[in-house]
């Protein structure tokens, strides 16, 4: 630099000092690089595999046939079936009662006690360990009934639903601006009206970013289904029985000796995760639309 | 705000029309607050049926279950001391790789990263953590566990494994399969994770500061060291448990390559198994009162450990936040 070009030759103790600095900062902030090459580089790598190794198993038997007996061809459409009704059932259990009790956060219970402690417990279970939740469903539902079945799977989903959209709904309520509201009820609105007709209106493309993130964590969850839906070799749309499902069929194909198994697993992985890219990308989307329409 | 206090005198003067829409107001606040209280309910119904099924197992081994090693369906003797041995060391390494990895991407992202890729690079990380856990699984069972056993692991074996003291972790045969597997894969599953708290924190500190120490003449590093994070460690520290958490409670990738072994082995290189593994793997082959109710005092302690880490997360995160908003 200039200023050390022109200082007296006895300043060479600084000149040493901030050669150090330099080298100091070259030296870290090379390692933040390689650090972000590095994480890029797993993303690249698993994608890469799952790409390679799922192409090959799609083709059209995927969607139409069976799960098959080890040796012999077959798909998974049993299992993308029973994964696509629970998830949907889980969502139509876990969704209202999410929305509900984010409103009574944002809404009533703002700056009270419950509404915190909620918050606090709403976090916990939000990243609660999903295995937990299958230990609770497996005792609360499947105990009592006596089987394995789809509905319990669907209840443990919906479980995992609900602090997914508890969060997002407090949160896109809270930056609905207080001027509405008041309008709303200056026109003499009820506050239930105000909150169903206007507050929900406003934070609407938040909300389903919300419900669509709930949708993405819950269709590649596996944990939870082991010991409440199980699995099913057959097509079943018996609700009251065990049914197939995406991940758990992957988890026990994957581990399988056979190769036919292994390759279908290839496959339905290959499907979960375009599926939930697409619906992360999508809320993605969506919630940007919503903010610039606010601004 | 609307709901105002309304007097007795006030209601017998009120319209048909307005007392509907009273009481609708009743009953919208009364749902909305019935499904808070369901939301309490739910942690309050885990805990106690989490209990309730382990009691059996907890009174047949009272508090040795969680001191004795022995894991012996035949004999119906069980101990849970290899799977949260091995939970909280798959957990260490995890953080001991993913934590200055994660730093390493919120510094660059946030410090030095142009502008026309931060969006895409942030995206691209949180992508990675929308990938479900299955399939870090099947990934780390038929291209990373062989890709570790061919290369990596006989490095280790012929290097660190010859020096005395620390070199009993990494001895024995390359599996592929194993401890430091399971928490190598764990560490590039909290990485999005803990990288996007971090990223976030760091955006929390005024720029002012930023600039004010640019302004003195320190380095990027100077920077960071100095200024960022001492202001924003409360928050780095709750990500950084948050992460723990997961780490702790993750499943599928674990079940996928640890081996599922119930003794504890003096080398990282050996199978073992977690708490999680365990459960996902034997519930429901188990027979007998006992093995159940032992795999669910399993996630009872697991729920404890978890439950401590984040309720400590949560605080520093809440403290952090309270700091930036004033």
């Amino acid at each position: 630099m200039a200023i050390t070009d022109t200082s007296p030759p006895g300043t060479n103790f600084a000149m040493g000092r901030y050669k150090r600095r330099k080298i100091g900062n070259t030296i870290t902030m090379g390692l933040a690089v390689g650090a972000a090459v590095f994480g890029l580089l797993w993303l690249v790598w698993i994608l890469a595999v799952l790409l390679i190794n799922g192409i090959s198993a799609i083709n059209l038997g995927l969607f139409t046939q069976m799960t098959p007996p080890p040796g012999s061809t077959g798909g998974l459409l049993n299992a993308i079936f029973g994964s696509i009704v629970m998830t949907v059932l889980g969502m139509v259990i876990g969704t209202p009662i999410g929305i509900m009790a984010g409103t009574y956060m944002a809404e009533y219970g703002k700056g009270t006690k419950l509404a915190e402690v909620t918050r606090f417990i709403n976090d916990i279970l939000l990243s609660a360990p999903s295995i937990i939740v299958g230990l609770f469903i497996y005792t609360i539902v499947v105990v009592p009934m006596g089987h394995f079945s789809a509905w319990a799977g669907s209840i443990s989903l919906a479980v995992l639903v609900i602090p997914v959209v508890v969060r997002t709904t407090e949160d896109m309520l809270n930056l609905v601006p207080g001027s509405l509201r008041e309008a709303a009820a200056a026109l003499g609105a009820p506050r239930w009206k105000v909150i169903v007709q206007v507050t929900y209106r406003a934070a609407r493309s938040g909300i389903m970013t919300g419900v669509l993130l709930a949708v993405a964590r819950i269709s590649g969850e596996t944990a939870p289904l082991l010991f409440t839906a199980l699995n099913n070799q057959f097509w079943s749309v018996n609700m009251n029985a065990p049914m197939a499902n995406l991940p758990v069929t992957i988890f026990q194909f994957a581990l399988s000796p056979y190769e036919d198994w292994q390759r279908l697993a290839w496959g339905g992985s290959l499907l979960i995760t375009v599926a939930i890219l697409a619906l992360n990308i999508g809320a993605r989307m969506l919630a940007s639309i919503g903010t610039k329409k606010g601004q | 705000m609307v709901d105002m206090a309304v007097k007795a005198s006030d209601i017998s003067a009120e319209s048909p029309r307005a007392r509907t829409q009273r009481r609708n107001d009743l009953l919208f606040r009364g749902a909305t607050l019935f499904f808070a209280l369901l939301v309490l309910t739910l942690l309050g119904g885990v805990i106690i049926s989490l209990i309730h099924g382990a009691l059996p197992a907890l009174k047949a081994f009272g508090f040795g279950f969680v001191t004795t090693e022995i894991w012996n369906p035949v004999t119906e003797k069980f101990g849970a001391l290899a799977p949260i041995y091995g939970t909280l060391v798959t957990s260490a390494i995890a953080m001991l790789v993913g934590v200055p990895v994660s730093f390493g991407i919120a510094i660059f992202l946030t410090e030095l990263c142009p502008a026309w890729a931060k969006r895409p690079i942030g995206i691209a990380v949180e992508l990675l953590a929308g990938i479900p856990s299955i399939i870090y699984g099947i990934w780390g069972l038929f291209v990373f566990a062989p890709f570790l056993q061919r290369t990596v692991q006989p490095f280790l074996i012929n290097t660190l494994g010859t020096i005395p003291g620390i070199g009993a972790w990494f001895k024995g045969p390359p599996y592929g399969i194993g401890v430091l597997t399971a928490g190598l894969i764990l560490a590039i599953m909290i990485l999005p994770f803990i990288t996007s708290i971090t990223r976030d924190v760091f955006e929390t500190m005024p720029a002012m500061l930023r600039e004010s120490a640019y302004g003195l003449g320190a380095t990027t590093w100077e920077v960071v060291r100095d200024i960022t994070i001492p202001y924003t460690r409360v928050g780095l520290v709750g990500g950084v448990m948050l992460g723990l958490g997961r780490a702790l409670g993750e499943t599928m990738a674990v079940t996928f390559v640890i081996g599922n072994s119930h003794r504890i082995a003096s080398s990282l290189l050996a199978p073992g198994t977690t708490i999680s593994a365990a459960i996902a793997n034997e519930f429901t082959e188990a027979v007998g009162d006992t093995y159940t109710s032992s795999l669910i005092a399993l996630g009872l302690v697991l729920f404890v450990i978890t439950f401590i880490v984040l309720s400590l997360a949560k605080l520093m995160l809440v403290r952090m936040n309270r700091k930036a908003g004033t």
